[in-house]
C-alpha cells in the first residue's frame, strides 16, 4: 500500500460568488483499521486563509506546524496577514526544500485573496502548484472527487447552494472510497463570516 | 503480539498491557512493565521493539522530570504528548522510534485525557485507543459497550472483558496484564491479570 494510503483522507476546495468551501472527511486510520472519526484535516492560517492537508497524518501535523510558525512570523514582521497567493508560494517553496524525501502530504489552500476574490489551489508532495478557477481535490477519494464535483459545479454560487454542493460532492465520493469518510467536515468562508459546519454521512 | 490499549472514565483513564517480553518464539518473561509512570499523573503505555520502548519511554520520562525540575511546574498532558510526537517526528527519517504509545494523563484543569501516537509520530487526542494485534478485539469490545462516563468498576470490567476476548481470540495470547489507573490522585498500579507466575 502507498504511504499517501497509509492514514485515508479526501480534502476538497470550491469556489462560489466572493467565497469558498472548503471541506474534509474525519476518518483517521492505519491502513484497514479505522482509529478516530473525528481528525481534523483543514487548518484555519488566518481568518481568510484555509489550508487541508490530505496524506500522511504525522507529515500533515508537521506541515502544519512549520506554517503556522512561518505565518506568525510573517505577521510578527510585515504586521498583517499572508494573502493566499503568497502562502501558496511559500508551501510549494517548503515542500520543494524536501524534494528528495519529501512530505507525503498533498496540501488544498483556499483563501480570500485582494477585494475578497476567492483563490484555490492544490499541489502535488514536491510543490508543483495547480490553481483552479473551480474547485480542487485530493487524497484517497480525489479520482471520485472529481467527477463528482465537476457534474455538480455552477459558476457563481451563493454560500448557502456552495455548501449544499460541496457536501454532497464529499459525501458521495467518500461512499465510494473505504480509506476515507466517517461524516465530513465544511467551512464556508465569506467576507464577513466563517461557518464550521459537520456532516453526518454513512459511518462506515 | 505485544497488546496495550487504554480508556478514559469519569475523572480517570486507564492504561492496560500485555507483560510478556518475547524473542521469537521464546518468552524471556511474562512481568515486563510496558506502562511507564511518567510523572505523578502521567501513564505511558508503550508497544513495539523492546530496546526502543525501553529507550525511548525513558527518555520521554527524564525530559519530562527535566521540564518539572526547570520550570517548577510539570508539563501538560497535551504538552507531554506533542513532545513525544515531536520526538517521534525528528527520529522518523533518520532512525525511527518503532514504539506505538497510548499515553494517559489528568490534569487539574482539563481532566482526564488519552492520547494515541503511533510510530510514525501521528497524534490524536482519543476517548479509546489501543495497539497491536490485541486492538482488533479490544477496540471492537470497547466500541460496542464503553461509555463516556464510566466509572472505575465499570471501566475495569470492560478492560477484563477486552482481556477475555484477547486471550480467547488471539493465536499467541499474552499470558499475564498489568492495569494502571490514573486520576485526581495520581497515577498508580491498578491490578494484575494472571495465567502464569514468574
Amino acid at each position: 500500500m502507498s504511504i499517501f494510503e497509509y492514514n485515508g483522507s479526501a480534502l476538497v476546495a470550491m469556489v462560489g460568488k466572493n467565497c469558498f468551501a472548503i471541506a474534509s472527511d474525519r476518518r483517521l486510520g492505519v491502513q484497514l483499521q479505522t482509529i478516530a472519526t473525528d481528525f481534523q484535516r483543514i487548518f484555519k492560517i488566518h481568518d481568510k486563509l484555509f489550508l487541508g492537508l490530505s496524506g500522511l497524518g504525522s507529515d500533515a501535523q508537521t506541515l502544519h506546524q512549520r506554517l503556522v510558525f512561518r505565518h506568525k512570523l510573517y505577521q510578527l514582521r510585515e504586521e498583517r496577514d499572508m494573502k493566499p497567493e503568497t502562502f501558496a508560494s511559500l508551501v510549494s517553496a517548503i515542500l520543494y526544500e524536501k524534494r528528495f524525501g519529501p512530505y507525503f502530504c498533498q496540501p488544498v489552500i483556499a483563501g480570500l485573496g485582494d477585494d475578497d476574490k476567492p483563490f484555490i489551489c492544490t499541489m502535488d508532495s514536491i510543490g508543483a502548484k495547480e490553481l483552479a478557477k473551480d474547485f480542487v481535490v485530493a487524497g484517497t477519494a480525489s479520482e471520485s472527487l472529481y467527477g463528482a464535483c465537476e457534474s455538480m459545479f455552477k459558476p457563481d454560487m451563493d454560500h448557502e447552494e456552495l455548501f449544499e454542493t460541496v457536501s454532497q460532492a464529499l459525501l458521495s465520493s467518500v461512499d465510494r472510497d473505504c480509506l476515507s469518510g466517517w461524516g465530513g467536515h465544511v467551512y464556508v468562508v465569506t467576507p464577513t463570516e466563517v461557518t464550521e459546519r459537520i456532516l453526518k454521512g454513512r459511518m462506515d | 503480539m505485544e497488546c496495550v490499549f487504554g480508556m478514559v472514565g469519569k475523572g480517570f483513564a486507564l492504561v492496560v498491557a500485555d507483560t510478556s517480553a518475547v524473542n521469537s518464539i521464546l518468552v524471556h518473561k511474562s512481568n515486563e512493565d510496558k506502562i511507564m509512570v511518567l510523572d505523578s499523573h502521567k501513564l505511558m503505555g508503550a508497544s513495539g521493539e523492546a530496546g526502543d520502548r525501553a529507550q525511548f519511554t525513558e527518555y520521554v520520562q527524564k525530559n519530562v522530570s527535566l521540564y518539572q525540575f526547570r520550570n517548577g511546574i510539570p508539563l501538560t498532558t497535551k504538552a507531554a504528548a506533542n513532545f513525544m510526537r515531536g520526538e517521534l517526528a525528528t527520529a522518523l527519517r533518520k532512525n525511527p522510534y518503532m514504539v506505538n504509545i497510548v499515553l494517559a494523563g489528568y490534569d487539574k484543569e482539563t481532566g482526564p485525557s488519552l492520547y494515541f501516537i503511533d510510530y510514525i509520530a501521528t497524534l490524536h487526542k482519543v476517548d479509546k485507543a489501543a495497539f497491536g494485534y490485541g486492538s482488533y478485539f479490544s477496540l471492537a469490545m470497547m466500541d460496542r459497550h464503553y461509555r463516556p462516563d464510566m466509572t472505575v468498576d465499570e471501566a475495569i470490567h470492560l478492560a477484563d472483558q477486552c482481556i477475555e476476548e484477547i486471550r480467547s481470540r488471539l493465536v499467541v495470547a499474552p499470558q499475564n496484564f498489568v492495569i494502571k489507573i490514573v486520576d485526581k490522585d495520581g497515577a498508580r498500579e491498578h491490578s494484575w491479570r494472571r495465567t502464569t507466575k514468574d
